[in-house]
């Protein structure tokens, strides 16, 4: 097995980018209390924008601008339709996602397999040559390194600034909020769409760096799925469902190396990977909390609470809306 | 102007001229004549009777997943992972046809296939149901990993032990030997067993739902779990009844796929209806009664889609568009009369 | 900062809860505001701090009319309420729960925010572990957070609903000494609650509420027995004593402890007969809510033992207990009772025979039986959410199993007109001459007194008097619900 190291964790970082992206955004949409299922489609459907407005334009930044702007009116959408006209935010983002995808294909046409626009790598003068690091890190594309800033600027603004006090306020108990005189619709309407703007710019960066171009399958199905896994297993917190996606980015570098060591074992098995993952956080989450769905009442055992200490729990208001009395 | 708008039929005309409005702009912003589309998707679908046959044959399997979903949806459980139970279903039903050895009767093997596609439906139905009762785990969640894995089985069994001899291919296993095959009518492609499946599944849905007491227990339960509880009804139990039927018939459906339609095992051995089933309950407002007519409808539109890139060079997703701006258009003028409803009722309050 | 109440009405349709309020609360001076359940004192103070807004009436700041627009608002003018389920966010720290809607929109400003809050925190004898998560905190310390966030918001008026409520006697004596120093530098304080004691030992005036009205008012030193007149009205004389026709013993709580409510439920001991009818007496998070739902078998108990004619039945659930004859009638009769959407004879096929098909015929007949025993204004096609709240109850007690061995009944008679009330319970007092059990919760002492022949006081989640209805009075009964246990004629105390 021939593998260099630096290049094999480079193109981990690389690959990994756009999950980053639509993680750290679906990350800040249900911290506010808002699950976006549409992620899925909104992501093909900014990808298909993204590519489609750089490809007409040849300007790569339009293209991003308009994947974000895609994923953000998708996201709108959503916001709209579950805060103010209260339809549960699940129907809504699901049928969401299998229409943004249908339009994606559908509008995307015209520019299936052609070649467009790409970003391209711009080492960073001093960084690139320190050794191993300088590889594995500095050597990447704007998008991929915007991403990385990205996770950072997530993580200060949640847990460092007053916006990110009334984001998680408004998540964890919307009517104390109310009480402070936050208004949590408002809230949430913007960082749903906020979250979509990321979602778009993750489809950008697969059709305009990461899997360059258009056509269908475009290679990034799925990806938003994986996200909304990624999310859950990273406890809501924008760094740890970073190396979440860096993980599963990880798995699938390894599944296409591993087959050659074990050709037996089929890629999808690393492709798959996330989401028993994803089920048993999940299970570990919930039992341990102790919250029945079913009246059995029993108290979570001591072992049990220190298990859910360490795996972090959901914004308390995931998923309902907040109706003002 | 309220008194013009008042009732289902005018909303549901105000709803289509939308939709079809919306549709005309997609046709035109794709480059294609405007009328073309619809068109092409009327001739397509009910030009002919040929051309209707193929439409019944999606309508069966659609019309199967959303019995299903009508048990689960009637629990307010979301129940995403149908789409991995039809897959389930079609490789329980692929696993017996395999078997199938000259000698026995092929009508006796088709049979235990579909059985067998039930109970591989039920059972992967049944995984996701646990994860919830005991688990607490949110059954879209867990339905949707359990999705990704049937797809990732389905793979590995075509390019694995169930392999073509020769070539892994994705065009999937080995045909079937046609007497194992769905008996069709001379002429059309149709399949008079499908048929009867499919309507015995809507007769019986509707017949549990509305006379049994497993159907009444599930509207209990979905409406209030504390008071059913309360009143000496298990919630858990019903879970798993609920996702069982639905994953059952589900499982149905995907052997139909494999055993009339495609006659072996492919990737995509679903064509999605598990997806689409649940836009087409959420579009007959959950009740059992509009389903057949829009299951037929969201037929009409895959069927008819198919030759659009043919004839007027855009993609046949434009169906999935029409379909999914219906729903949408659907739960928001549902929720408009509500809000009206309910203005009206604090104007007039107290 | 002078604050004046004119005229305060709030309606919610017909139920009059504040009903022409007129109260005057001078500055620096600490408030209590008396009062039974329902008595209309949590409404009043939500209309003060701007959670509410009032049908009609005045609020006057400094006399100068005002209206809020929302709690905020009302905390932007100086008024400040502590809730008493706290409004807070478990699962951030003390320091973010403190610094939320504190802060300027760019700078944290942590350490500035923090020196202050331990300064003010040192000055009323709190402490806190600034990183700890609020979900961590007893509730007397997340108390101690909230006045001293409102503090800093700048409130000159501070509302403290029902805040002694599952703390422990050294936070209330923080709390209590906290909120005489505030007092005296200027702060007004409005408490309200439910213990004499407490209002006694702090308020250098008191306000009485009984049914949305203002009965009465005082200055320190108070006359315990005044107030409680004022409280809970007259007494009309206690029922002359039946003779005693207890069955054998039908249920036993052994040493039960339970979570629930604010106060839980602590170290219980209680035996039920056959036909006795025992109600249950105690301001509302008091514990007897608690132990009802122990006894149902609803709440599984953190200690103790529970046993069901002689077998215990401490680890198992609802369903087991159905099965023995336990039956649990739930207050929140749309909520929790009753399933919105089906019809009467739907409820009926619910609790039918395990058939395959629902059996119509039969349930019909039943659902019309239960109509025309029980008198229900309705068909039994009717959805029972269309049917009035009598009504509904009436349906309750018809869908209740022919013969329930005990029966644990939540607030059988709230929202029901006097008739209906006089029905349900001629009811059940047949109930009991046939051998039932009835055990009640009632936050009315009156209901209390003329239908039960035992009364368990419950106060802070223990049972604080024991005694038959006719050994004790109307006045013995109230002194015992607001807390003091220490004048007490007849009766033993538990």
């Amino acid at each position: 097995m021939d593998i260099d190291l630096s290049i094999l964790l480079a193109s981990v970082l690389a690959g990994a980018a756009p999950i980053v992206f639509a993680a750290v955004g679906e990350t800040l949409s249900e911290k506010a209390g808002v699950i976006n299922l549409s992620l899925d489609g909104s992501i093909l459907l900014s990808a298909m924008v993204a590519f489609a407005a750089a490809y007409s334009t040849g300007s790569l930044v339009l293209g991003f601008f308009a994947g974000a702007a895609a994923g953000g009116m998708v996201a709108a959408m959503l916001g709209v339709f579950s805060i103010y006209l209260n339809i549960s935010q699940v129907a809504v983002g699901f049928v969401l996602t299998l229409t943004a995808r249908d339009l994606a294909y559908f509008l995307g046409n015209p520019f299936s397999r052609l070649y467009g626009p790409q970003a391209s790598p711009r080492p960073l003068d001093v960084l690139k040559d320190i050794p191993f690091v300088g590889q594995v890190f500095f050597s990447h594309s704007l998008p991929v390194y915007a991403s990385m800033v990205l996770v950072l600027c997530a993580w200060y603004y949640m847990y460092k600034t007053p916006m990110g006090l009334v984001l998680r306020g408004v998540g964890e108990n919307p009517r104390a909020s109310f009480a402070r005189g936050i208004d949590p619709r408002r809230v949430q309407m913007l960082y749903t769409v906020l979250g979509g703007l990321f979602v778009g710019v993750a489809g950008a960066a697969f059709s305009l760096c990461t899997k360059p171009g258009w056509g269908r399958p475009q290679g990034a199905e799925g990806t938003g799925w994986i996200a909304l896994a990624i999310v859950i297993f990273g406890g809501w917190h924008p760094v740890r469902a970073a190396l979440g996606a860096y993980l599963f980015s990880f798995l699938q570098v390894m599944g296409i190396h591993l087959q050659d060591v074990f050709p037996s074992v089929p890629a999808q098995v690393f492709q798959v990977a996330p989401f028993p993952l994803m089920i048993f956080t999940l299970l570990l989450t919930n039992t341990t909390r102790g919250k029945a769905a079913y009246p059995s009442g029993r108290r979570p055992s001591p072992g049990a609470r220190f298990l859910n200490a360490l795996t972090g729990a959901p914004p308390a208001s995931l998923g309902r809306s907040f109706r003002p009395e | 102007m309220n008194r013009l708008f008042k009732g289902a039929p005018p909303r549901a005309a105000l709803m289509t001229l939308a939709v079809l409005l919306l549709t005309v702009l997609l046709t035109v912003a794709a480059g294609a004549p405007p009328f073309g589309a619809l068109r092409h998707l009327i001739l397509g679908s009910v030009g002919s009777w040929i051309k209707f046959s193929h439409v019944l044959m999606v309508w069966i399997p659609l019309a199967l997943c959303a019995c299903g979903l009508l048990f689960t949806f009637r629990m307010d459980l979301w129940n995403i992972g149908v789409e991995g139970q039809v897959v389930a279903g079609a490789v329980g039903a692929t696993a017996v046809l395999r078997l199938a050895g000259g000698g026995s009767p092929p009508g006796l093997w088709v049979a235990l296939a579909f059985l067998a596609g039930a109970a591989g439906g039920a059972f992967w139905a049944s995984l996701a149901g646990v994860l919830k009762t005991k688990g607490n785990v949110n059954e879209i969640f867990a339905g949707l990993g359990l999705n990704f894995v049937a797809q990732a089985v389905t793979l590995w069994l075509i390019f694995g032990p169930w392999k073509r001899p020769g070539i892994a291919s994705m065009s999937g296993t080995e045909p079937f030997e046609p007497d194992l095959w769905l008996p069709t009518l001379p002429g059309l492609r149709i399949s008079p067993v499908g048929l009867v499946l499919a309507v015995g599944a809507l007769v019986s849905t509707w017949w549990i739902l509305r006379r049994t007491r497993l159907g009444l227990a599930l509207k209990a339960i979905g409406r209030n779990r504390t008071a059913s509880f309360l009143h000496g009804l298990s919630p858990a139990r019903y879970t798993l009844a609920a996702m069982a039927l639905a994953g059952g018939f589900a499982g149905i459906a995907g052997t139909f796929q494999v055993a009339g339609v495609y006659h072996r095992l492919i990737p995509a051995i679903s064509s999605n209806y598990g997806y689409l089933a649940l836009l087409v309950v959420m579009l007959s407002g959950f009740k059992a009664g509009p389903v057949p007519a829009i299951a037929l409808f969201f037929a009409c539109l895959n069927v008819g889609s198919i030759q659009l890139p043919m004839v007027l060079r855009i993609d046949s997703s434009l169906s999935g568009v029409i379909q999914g701006v219906f729903v949408l258009a659907f739960l928001f003028v549902q929720a408009w009369t509500r809000r009206k409803k309910s203005a009206v009722k604090e104007g007039h309050g107290h | 900062m002078k604050i004046a109440l004119r005229e305060i009405h709030k309606h919610y349709g017909a139920l009059r809860a504040n009903d022409g309020i007129t109260m005057d609360i001078r500055e620096g001076t600490v408030h209590g505001i008396l009062g039974e359940n329902g008595a209309g004192k949590s409404t009043l103070m939500k209309i003060l701090s701007g959670y509410v807004s009032s049908t009609s009436g005045e609020t006057l700041i400094n006399g100068k009319p005002v209206r809020f627009t929302g709690p905020s608002h009302a905390t932007s003018m100086g008024i400040g309420m502590l809730y008493q389920d706290p409004l807070d966010f478990p699962s951030m720290t003390v320091l973010e729960n403190y610094l939320t809607g504190l802060t300027g929109k760019i700078s944290l400003g942590r350490e500035h925010h923090s020196r202050s809050l331990l300064d003010s925190a040192k000055k009323f004898g709190f402490a806190f572990d600034l990183h700890a998560p609020v979900s961590a905190l007893t509730v007397g310390e997340r108390q101690q957070l909230e006045i001293l966030r409102l503090l800093a918001l700048g409130i000159e008026v501070l509302i403290l609903d029902e805040p002694t409520t599952g703390i422990s006697s050294g936070q209330k004596k923080l709390l209590f000494d906290a909120l005489k120093s505030l007092a005296r530098q200027g702060t007004s304080i409005l408490l309200v609650s439910h213990k004499l004691e407490d209002v006694m030992a702090l308020c250098d005036r008191a306000t009485v509420l009984r049914l949305g009205k203002v009965t009465g008012e005082l200055d320190s030193p108070f006359d315990a027995e005044v107030l409680l007149k004022w409280m809970f009205g007259s007494a009309p004389p206690p029922p002359s004593c039946r003779q005693s026709r207890y069955g054998r013993e039908r249920a036993v709580l052994k040493d039960v402890s339970a979570s629930g409510g604010r106060a839980g439920l602590e170290g219980c001991s209680v035996s039920l007969h056959e036909g006795e009818i025992v109600g249950l007496a105690g301001l509302e998070g008091s514990g007897q809510g608690v132990f009802l739902r122990v006894a149902a078998g609803l709440s599984p108990p953190r200690s103790g033992r529970l046993s069901l004619d002689g077998q215990d039945m401490t680890r198992q659930d609802y369903h087991a207990f159905q099965k023995r004859g336990v039956t649990f009638l739930p207050t929140a009769r749309l909520e929790e009772g009753l399933i919105p959407g089906l019809t009467i004879t739907e409820h009926f096929a619910i609790q039918g025979p395990k058939s395959l098909m629902v059996p119509w015929t039969l349930a019909r007949d039943a659902a019309a039986g239960g109509i025309s025993r029980y008198r229900i204004a309705g068909t039994p096609g009717s959805p029972v959410d269309a049917l009035s709240g009598g009504n509904q109850q009436r349906l309750l007690l018809a869908l209740m199993p022919a013969d329930p061995r005990l029966l644990l009944l939540e607030q059988p008679t709230r929202g029901l007109d006097l008739e209906s009330a006089r029905w349900v319970w001629e009811q059940l007092t047949a109930l009991a001459s046939l051998g039932s059990c009835i055990v009640f919760t009632s936050s009315e002492l009156e209901e209390i007194v003329e239908y039960a022949e035992r009364v368990l006081v419950f106060f802070d989640g223990r049972i604080v008097l024991e005694t038959r209805t006719c050994d004790t009075s109307l006045e013995a009964l109230g002194t015992a619900v607001a807390g003091r246990t220490d004048t007490l004629t007849g009766g033993r105390a538990a």
